[in-house]
């Protein structure tokens, strides 16, 4: 259902909609100012917040001095994008963020999907309703809260995780400055606060199917998981797609908050990923062009990965974002 | 469904299933569950036992000391107070400009509206960067105030969506109409007739903007260097992870038996510190949990 309104919306959004526009538009827009007035609180912060900042992108082909400001300073041409690109980090950050991302897409796609499907199939209303809200509530926990819970639970000396692992006879692991185990711990603790959050689209999807569905099916004799199998997974697999999608759209887009909290000494070299990388070039060592580049090629691969999901996604299944 | 379950009794390979799925669903919920109640327990628990990592079912050794360090370190009530003049700020300016702004894109008549739509959401998926951002704020003398502690986070085009698919789908157009043919002008209908059909979308949409606000802190680090303008999560920062805890640094004039006595509380404050800064969105969630979920269902619609 969600994706049918979803489909129209965009297809409004696209024009698709027979338009009586042209050159009435003058008179329209007097009559409507009003409506203009309430855009303009928006439109004012994403004009100064969103793209004023794009005037600053000519810095990543540019020598920023602070003298001449953002126009004044020399063009330097791809200078930067050869330094990021020759650097040693490069490989390294490069490969960091895709595995990040990717183990957390596959680690956190199908959670919510799994948890959704279990919800919808049990009849104790009471049970379910209380498995909902305890699932929800991590969503709300603050990231350094969350980072902090970790530091805490998975503490060599103190933690209680690691009290477990003594009491089935292995030994205590350092897990925070075990580089190893740096992104299992990230994509694990964001399955945790995240999955429940992302059942609730798919349970609602669910409810869609209609009854009789599962009637007609039960009289041919399908059980329970055949009725998964063929009724439920159909009804929510455009939405699986579309959010795959969304999710595909940030593969280089690893929150720079969690991995920021999360770094330390011990684990750098594997923790080090290209949000947290502009960061500590550009606002550390205050080299503005330079992270302004890789601001930039982060931007703009994600960019061209989303279109390209998009049209594969629009080609195999017909459901896309525009 | 239930009905169909009377009809025909469930066959074994269904009874196993069903048991499959209890089993599961139970073993997620404790996953979940258990890190949450553990905070809670072992923040009212004697140091002794926290510290050497108890796996604990209830306090141990009943103690409100690791709350009295809490609520005697002065950063936590600056933090607090921070955070929620940011956060009531920011929501009530997000939620006026964000309704608004759904509102106006909601109208089909709206000249331009796809063209004004497109260049809000280009800004969802493509962005200057960082250190462009930074630059802009500082040129505008931002930094380091409590107005850019407000303003940022207030607007986001992903809220306006969500806004506009509500009213699309709420406000008939031939409501519009009628209103008009009776001389109701633009303002006039947003505010008699439009706002008062909005609550359900303006609770979705403030208590979005609170979350963000509450738990906010990238912003607060790289803009906010005065440390009486710090958010609560700059401080919890502080506390949880780095070892800059007013507890592990000892100041003089105290013996060594306080200074170990401190030294054995910092995990228990740091549980302590963890419920207190979380409870109140968790408390509000179980009563608003119905618009939350709401808010997920309208932005499903947009995607």
């Amino acid at each position: 259902m969600a994706v049918n309104q979803k489909q129209i919306r965009l297809n409004a959004m696209q024009g698709k909609t027979p338009g009586i526009r042209q050159h009435k538009s003058l008179k329209s827009i007097r009559k409507n100012y009003v409506l203009y007035l309430f855009l303009l609180p928006a439109a004012l912060y994403i004009a100064i917040f969103a793209y004023a900042p794009m005037y600053g992108i000519q810095l990543s082909f540019k020598s920023f001095s602070p003298g001449l400001g953002i126009w004044g300073s020399p063009w330097v041409g791809l200078k930067w994008w050869r330094t990021f690109l020759n650097s040693p980090r490069f490989g390294q950050i490069f490969m960091n963020t895709i595995t990040i991302s990717l183990y957390s897409l596959v680690a956190g796609f199908p959670m919510p999907i799994i948890l959704a499907l279990l919800l919808n199939s049990i009849s104790a209303m009471k049970y379910k309703r209380f498995v909902q809200t305890v699932t929800y509530m991590p969503h709300f926990i603050s990231v350094v809260v969350l980072v902090g819970m970790i530091s805490v639970f998975f503490s060599p000396r103190s933690g209680f995780i690691n009290t477990i692992i003594s009491a089935f006879g292995g030994s205590p692991i350092y897990f925070l400055g075990e580089p190893g185990m740096f992104k299992h711990l990230y994509v694990w603790s964001g399955v945790w606060q995240g999955t429940g959050w992302g059942s609730i689209i798919y349970v609602a999807a669910l409810t869609g199917v209609s009854p009789e569905l599962h009637e007609s099916a039960m009289i041919d004799g399908a059980n329970k998981l055949k009725r998964i199998w063929h009724i439920d997974i159909p009804t929510i697999l455009p939405t699986m797609v579309i959010l795959l999608i969304l999710n595909s759209g940030h593969i280089m887009n690893v929150g720079f908050e969690k991995v920021f909290l999360m770094q330390n000494s011990l684990n750098l070299n594997v923790a080090e990923v290209i949000s947290t990388y502009t960061y500590k070039i550009g606002l550390i060592q205050a080299e503005y062009s330079y992270s302004t580049a890789i601001g930039l090629f982060n931007n703009i691969i994600n960019f061209v990965i989303l279109i390209g999901v998009n049209a594969i996604s629009k080609k195999l299944s017909g459901s896309s974002l525009w | 469904m239930r009905v169909a379950h009377h009809r025909i009794n469930s066959s074994l390979d269904d009874r196993i299933f069903m048991g499959v799925v209890y089993f599961l669903l139970t073993i997620m919920l404790l996953i979940v569950l258990y890190p949450l109640y553990f905070v809670l327990v072992a923040s009212f628990s004697d140091p002794t036992y926290v510290n050497s990592g108890y796996f604990l079912l209830y306090p141990k050794g009943f103690t409100t000391l690791g709350y009295e360090r809490v609520f005697g370190d002065a950063r936590i009530w600056t933090g607090y107070l921070n955070t929620i003049i940011y956060t009531v700020c920011g929501t009530l300016l997000g939620v006026a400009s964000c309704i608004m702004a759904g509102y106006a894109l909601s109208r089909k008549d709206l000249a331009g509206r796809n063209i004004i739509m497109g260049i809000f959401v280009f800004t969802m998926y493509f962005s200057g960067g960082l250190i462009p951002f930074y630059m802009v704020i500082k040129s505008l003398n931002l930094t380091n105030t409590r107005l850019l502690m407000v303003i940022l986070g207030s607007v986001s085009v992903y809220n306006i969506i969500t806004v506009r698919s509500f009213f699309s789908s709420t406000i008939p157009t031939e409501l519009q109409e009628a209103a008009f043919i009776d001389g109701c002008g633009n303002a006039r209908f947003f505010f008699s007739v439009v706002l008062p059909l909005s609550h359900a979308i303006m609770a979705v949409i403030a208590l979005y903007l609170a979350v963000g606000y509450w738990n906010a802190y990238f912003n607060a680090m790289i803009f906010i260097t005065d440390r009486t303008k710090f958010p609560l999560q700059i401080y919890l920062r502080e506390i949880l992870l780095t070892a800059k805890t007013a507890e592990a640094t000892p100041s003089a004039g105290q013996d060594a038996e306080t200074i170990a006595m401190l030294e054995k509380l910092v995990e228990v404050v740091k549980y302590g510190v963890i419920v207190i800064s979380t409870l109140p969105i968790i408390c509000m969630y179980p009563f608003l949990q119905k618009y939350f979920i709401k808010g997920v269902m309208i932005g499903a619609i947009k995607g």
